[in-house]
């Protein structure tokens, strides 16, 4: 993986369960330093489309590819290593619940690197720190708040300092103060760790404030209806439904 | 909400009664407090008025109703959306359940194969797991079900004895009782009990286990990290349980027979060391290594049939309780299979 535009392809993406197809023809590419949104209604297929990408689920037809890397066609071994690069925080946080905050971050590291004890407690101390969860390392996940789960998943999405980060609807069941300061956070590891980010997400304050670039699914016509920045996206864009969800199904006042 | 408005009938009835009505309106002057009930009253007399092309006109209802309605009717029904019940045809379901089937077994037979590769990677030693983890299991299977094990195993033996004695006692040859217990205990019962034992107790701890980590996204956070739920759940698990298995079997079987000498010395006076050297003579080691085998089998067929159930797991509280449920009933199978096939097996090869 080399840092060069486009960062993330994907090209004329059909997903679909069993005989059911939730999107078809999708076709967007993810630029290096992006935040990327993927958005629109609740139940559309986002977190669907998320699954495609970090390699929880195969294609029905199409192509996604990293780089020159294509995704889908390649070995699972090769597929892996390429995940090394990619860290995810889902939905739930999903940490793992029979272990310790500490040793939720320190899994990665052992799974991909040779650090030594030291080295890796290091790093998991770090990384707990720039989620604000220093002193934490040795509570398990179900002794913590909700909006601390999260940030932990964060820390283990970071753990291996990953070129790509994945959010699975991050302010999702957070207070809006909180989740201002995940919009933050996330605003500030684009920027300092070089990375690009793509976000699942329906909150519109969220969309607006860290979007840069954007993918709108629609689930009447089953395929993505508009792409590209946010705030552009409202302004310029007239067709009516995409106005309706970034405007809050209020009317577009002349 | 139980208060009275006119019925659909008697509506009906008045609308029939005065076929000359063009105008239905209301007059809720007097009304008091209201509820839910009178929009459905609205709305079955819109209905029955529509059909007579009668006008209905809702001026007269409080305005909270009159919001109401309009709230009511301002999306259209959408016709698809109500679920279609398909009634399919006899032979339809049973294909379909054939193919199900088929496929529930294709699922089986991969996962035996991929908890044998596990297990090869383990003993080559690149398998990744916790021995922390390794460690709490062997504990969890082990140390923490010796009450349990000794209670039911300690009242199968009393059980046995009790039967057993009233028909040796027939021909005087009580003493004989205790090669009924030793030999029914040592070679099957002490097995099979606690099989179906762990079945209950760990094989559902293990489903409902990994069908949580299913809910919470835990396994599909282990997979993007290319860590194998294989190694990385099932083998710490399938391990323990193979291990701690033929030891509960080996203490079953001497809580078996303590149980049936307790019938033995206290209800018919059989002399304690009389018992002890009759059981000592008729328990060849065959028959206790043909027992310890089993158990060992048996903890393996509970631990994989919890984990399957559990990484099988739909993305619900309902379905974790039906992974666990579906956990014991496939273990207790796999238990009862398993030992049909090994008595007939031991009776050919003549052990």
């Amino acid at each position: 993986m080399e840092n060069k535009d486009p960062c993330i392809s994907v090209v004329d993406l059909t997903m679909a369960y069993g005989d059911f197809v939730v999107m078809r023809n999708l076709n967007f590419t993810i630029n290096h330093g992006d935040i990327f949104i993927i958005m629109g209604g609740s139940g559309c297929g986002k977190s669907t489309l998320l699954r495609h990408m970090i390699g929880l689920k195969p294609p029905a037809r199409g192509e996604i590819l990293y780089g020159d890397f294509n995704f889908w066609k390649a070995e699972p071994v090769k597929r892996q290593e390429m995940m090394r690069h990619v860290g995810v925080l889902y939905q739930s946080g999903a940490l793992w619940s029979s272990l310790t905050l500490a040793e939720n971050v320190a899994l990665p590291l052992q799974q991909y690197t040779r650090l030594s004890k030291e080295k890796i407690r290091e790093q998991v101390s770090l990384k707990l720190a720039l989620v604000a969860l220093s002193g934490f390392e040795d509570f398990y996940p179900s002794e913590i708040s909700g909006g601390m789960r999260k940030r932990a998943g964060l820390a283990r999405a970071m753990a291996l300092d990953p070129e790509i980060l994945f959010f699975d609807e991050p302010s999702a069941g957070l207070d809006p103060v909180s989740a201002k300061r995940l919009d933050d956070l996330i605003l500030q590891l684009r920027d300092s760790l070089d990375a690009t980010v793509v976000v699942v997400t329906h909150e519109l304050a969220s969309i607006f404030a860290i979007g840069s670039n954007s993918v709108f699914l629609d689930p009447e016509s089953r395929t993505m209806i508009a792409s590209g920045d946010p705030k552009k996206l409202l302004a310029e864009d007239h067709d009516p439904r995409i106005q309706t969800f970034l405007r809050r199904g209020e009317t577009e006042e002349d | 909400m139980e208060a009275d408005v006119p019925s659909k009938q008697t509506m009906t009835e008045q609308l029939a009664r005065h076929p000359a009505v063009k105008r239905v309106v209301f007059d809720a002057t007097d009304l008091g407090p209201w509820d839910s009930s009178l929009l459905i009253f609205f709305f079955e007399t819109s209905k029955l008025a529509a059909k007579k092309s009668i006008h209905v006109e809702k001026d007269g209802l409080p305005a909270g109703v009159r919001q109401l309605i309009d709230l009511a009717t301002a999306v259209p029904k959408k016709e698809d959306a109500r679920k279609s019940v398909s009634r399919a045809g006899f032979f339809a379901r049973v294909g379909s359940d054939v193919t199900d089937f088929a496929k529930s077994t294709g699922d089986l037979v991969t996962f035996v194969g991929e908890a044998f590769d596990a297990f090869v990677r383990m003993i080559t030693g690149r398998a990744r797991f916790r021995a922390s983890d390794l460690w709490l299991f062997l504990q969890e299977a082990g140390a923490q079900a010796v009450p349990i094990v000794s209670l039911i195993s300690f009242l199968v033996g009393l059980i046995l004895a009790f039967v057993g004695v009233l028909q040796l006692s027939m021909f005087g040859a009580e003493v004989y009782v205790a090669d009924l217990v030793g030999i029914a205990m040592v070679r099957e019962m002490g097995a099979i009990m606690t099989g179906i034992i762990m079945a209950g107790r760990t094989g559902a701890a293990y489903a409902a286990q990994l069908g949580t980590m299913q809910v919470n996204e835990e396994i599909d956070a282990l997979e993007t990290l290319a860590i194998s739920p294989m190694e990385f759940l099932v083998l710490p698990r399938m391990v323990a349980l193979a291990v701690m298995m033929p030891f509960l079997v080996l203490y079953a079987n001497l809580m078996g027979i303590l149980g049936g000498a307790l019938v033995a010395v206290g209800m018919y006076d059989i002399n304690i060391l009389v018992y002890l050297n009759r059981t000592k003579a008729a328990i060849g080691l065959n028959d206790l290594f043909i027992g310890l085998f089993m158990g060992a089998v048996f903890g393996v067929l509970v631990a994989l049939s919890g984990c399957l159930r559990g990484i099988q797991c739909g993305r619900s509280a309902s379905a974790v309780g039906e992974a666990a449920t579906s956990a014991v009933v496939t273990g207790i199978v796999a238990i009862i299979i398993a030992t049909a096939l090994i008595t007939v097996l031991c009776s050919i090869l003549g052990v």
